[in-house]
């Protein structure tokens, strides 16, 4: 079984980001960044699949020269090779999609696990994209029926199961959780509650250095990625006011009412 | 001039910065309480490969280096630093068998450090009336066949009860009474070979800390590392390596401290406003910091100086007796900044200076370490 797997490289949700100097972006001196937690999710459970269904899995990322360090922490979790598109320049989720088009396309994986969004823009599109681009079948939010307390997940079993040419993805719906089944090839996108992914072991770190990394360009995949989505403006979320203190419930009806308007 | 950490490194680091903050910090005060041993942390430990760090990878080690090593130190000892103790003594250990080994030595043991089939091992040099004068044992080891029998009384033997394998100096007899201290290779359960008294500790609670009973303990002539009268050798060069391991512990401890110092500076108020935006308490902060930063760098270049095989006595003492003097002050600084809080044992920062005191003795006393400085620059 062949399956290609998403890696993007974030910017470390435990740092306090801050806008940058044209309103439109992130500063990024000093920056920490590290792998998307929802792709880690995504890596786990391609090589849980791969050790239980034999095959390879392949981590493919877009994004400028050194996210070589996210591919590579992917490799040293387990992963076999990897594909690094360089580009340096705005991208946004469509742009994302055509590329891994491309990708798709060269390398014709069984299973395309993705994580459902990535931590930094939160936009959850680049899967549902890739799909429709391919017009595979998908299945968004992966999750599974056991605990991550559970003994399935300490003995490392994947949460998606794979018969044949069918896959039974139990994904997280509003309303609780629902499971479907999917024609393979197909696109799956990975939620919170998978798994618990592996750190690196450090004899898989240091293989992990001679393991492949190959290098394309948009432009050598032929994908002309000018964003089609325009970033007007950053702003920073209104600082949290302070609280007010009242007396009583039926003060606190008042206000409700007449203040916060939230009941009638 | 570079500064920066190579991939592999940086893999190293995140790899035990995760493997802290998931099996290490959250038990870290309940193991020093209890004065439990951490055995379940160590043998993960164990199986990720942190234990045969410094032994190549073709004799079956991560041969991740010294600088991958001191970094994977100082993270983990940030979670818990009695963990770091057994871990650094047990590489160590794994470091001299790959150095002065023979082929049948390093086919027996090294691969049981890179797998996990070793929870961890003791070095012993030290006795109840020797320490840093590793010349001056008392502990023998007399031929008998082609066997030797040891007898004597070691100390200070850091998880001598939990220990796979011991590595334990002895001096034997060469002729005409000269003594010379020789390594031996001392499997758990050998008859003859009993752990004595476990000490009662201020900090690194829950490394146990004991002494060895050699009472006709009798090894093959096999079980020599690095032949006969050469365990001085092997002892010093155990050493090198260890002071850049206690330098990065130590650095480790006080990072600890300083973040917890930091977020109490931003929560605990006085008169009206956070402490952290009084001058008094930001000065304190900045000078820790940068302490820190500066042992940071020295241990990590006396790391890369031993990972090229330059020779760094003199960097490896300069960068123990820095980096442990400064984590002392970061340590005691931090308990200021807490007041009365920082004397009880509901913050952490009591046990980060319980744990950081030991530093500036173990591994060779700073003041062993400003003598290799002195003697280096004097020459």
């Amino acid at each position: 079984m062949k399956i290609l797997c998403t890696v993007k490289r974030v910017t470390d949700p435990e740092v306090k980001l801050k806008i940058g100097a044209d309103q439109k972006s992130i500063a990024t001196d000093n920056l920490k960044y590290v792998l998307n937690p929802f792709d880690e999710i995504a890596v786990e459970e391609a090589i849980r699949l791969r050790d239980k269904h034999q095959g390879e899995v392949i981590v493919v990322s877009v994004g400028p020269s050194d996210v070589s360090t996210q591919l590579r922490t992917a490799l040293a979790m387990g992963a076999d090779r990897a594909i690094q598109i360089v580009h340096a320049g705005e991208l946004d989720s469509d742009g994302v999609a055509r590329l891994l088009q491309k990708v798709y396309e060269q390398e014709k994986p069984d299973v395309v696990l993705m994580g459902k969004l990535s931590v930094d823009n939160d936009s959850w599109q680049a899967g549902p994209l890739l799909a429709e681009y391919l017009g595979l079948p998908q299945a968004t939010y992966a999750s599974k029926n056991d605990s991550l307390e559970s003994d399935n997940e300490k003995n490392k079993v994947p949460g998606i199961t794979i018969e044949g040419t069918t896959a039974t993805v139990v994904r997280e719906a509003d309303g609780g959780i629902e499971t479907l089944k999917v024609q393979l090839p197909a696109v799956i996108t990975t939620d919170l509650r998978l798994n618990i992914p592996r750190y690196p072991s450090l004899p898989n770190i240091m293989k992990a250095k001679k393991k492949e990394i190959k290098e394309h360009t948009p432009q050598s995949l032929g994908v002309d990625v000018t964003p089609k989505v325009r970033v007007l403006k950053f702003e920073l979320p209104p600082a949290r006011k302070a609280g007010v203190k009242v007396a009583d419930s039926a003060e606190l009806l008042a206000k409700l009412r007449s203040e916060a308007k939230v009941i009638s | 001039m570079q500064l920066e950490l190579t991939e592999h490194q940086r893999l190293t680091k995140d790899a035990a910065r995760k493997f802290a903050a998931q099996h290490l910090a959250p038990f870290a005060a309940g193991w020093d309480k209890k004065e439990e041993f951490p055995a379940q942390a160590l043998q993960k430990l164990g199986e990720a490969g942190f234990l045969a760090m410094l032994v190549p990878e073709d004799e079956g080690g991560t041969g991740a280096g010294a600088v991958a090593y001191a970094l994977a130190i100082m993270e983990l000892a940030e979670g818990c630093p009695a963990t770091t103790v057994t871990m650094s003594v047990t590489n160590m250990v794994a470091d001299v068998i790959s150095r002065f080994g023979t082929p049948e030595q390093k086919q027996r043991y090294l691969p049981k450090f890179a797998d996990g089939s070793f929870l961890c091992a003791s070095f012993s040099l030290s006795e109840p009336g020797a320490g840093s004068d590793a010349a001056g044992l008392k502990a023998r080891a007399d031929q008998d066949g082609d066997d030797y029998v040891l007898n004597g009384e070691k100390a200070w033997v850091s998880h001598g009860e939990e220990a796979s394998l011991y590595l334990i100096m002895a001096q034997v007899d060469q002729g005409g009474g000269k003594l010379k201290p020789t390594a031996f290779l001392v499997e758990r359960g050998a008859k003859g070979l009993s752990v004595g008294r476990r000490e009662e500790k201020m900090g690194l609670r829950a490394s146990h800390t004991c002494g060895l009973v050699l009472d006709g303990l009798r090894v093959p002539k096999t079980a020599i590392l690095g032949g006969e009268g050469n365990g001085l050798k092997v002892a010093l060069t155990a050493l090198d390596g260890g002071r850049i391991g206690v330098g990065a512990q130590a650095i480790g401890i006080a990072r600890a401290a300083l973040q917890a110092s930091l977020k109490y500076a931003k929560d605990r108020q006085t008169f009206g406003k956070a402490i952290g935006e009084f001058q008094a308490i930001q000065w304190k902060l900045a000078n820790m910091a940068t302490e820190l930063d500066a042992a940071t760098l020295l241990v990590l270049r006396a790391a890369e100086m031993r990972e090229k095989k330059q020779p760094c006595t003199k960097e490896a003492a300069m960068a123990k007796l820095f980096a442990t003097d400064a984590a002392y002050r970061v340590c005691n600084e931090a308990v200021q900044i807490h007041g009365g809080y920082g004397y009880i044992g509901e913050f952490p920062v009591e046990r980060h200076f319980r744990d950081v005191r030991v530093t500036q003795i173990y591994e060779g006393a700073n003041e062993i370490q400003r003598i290799v400085i002195a003697r280096a620059v004097l020459s």
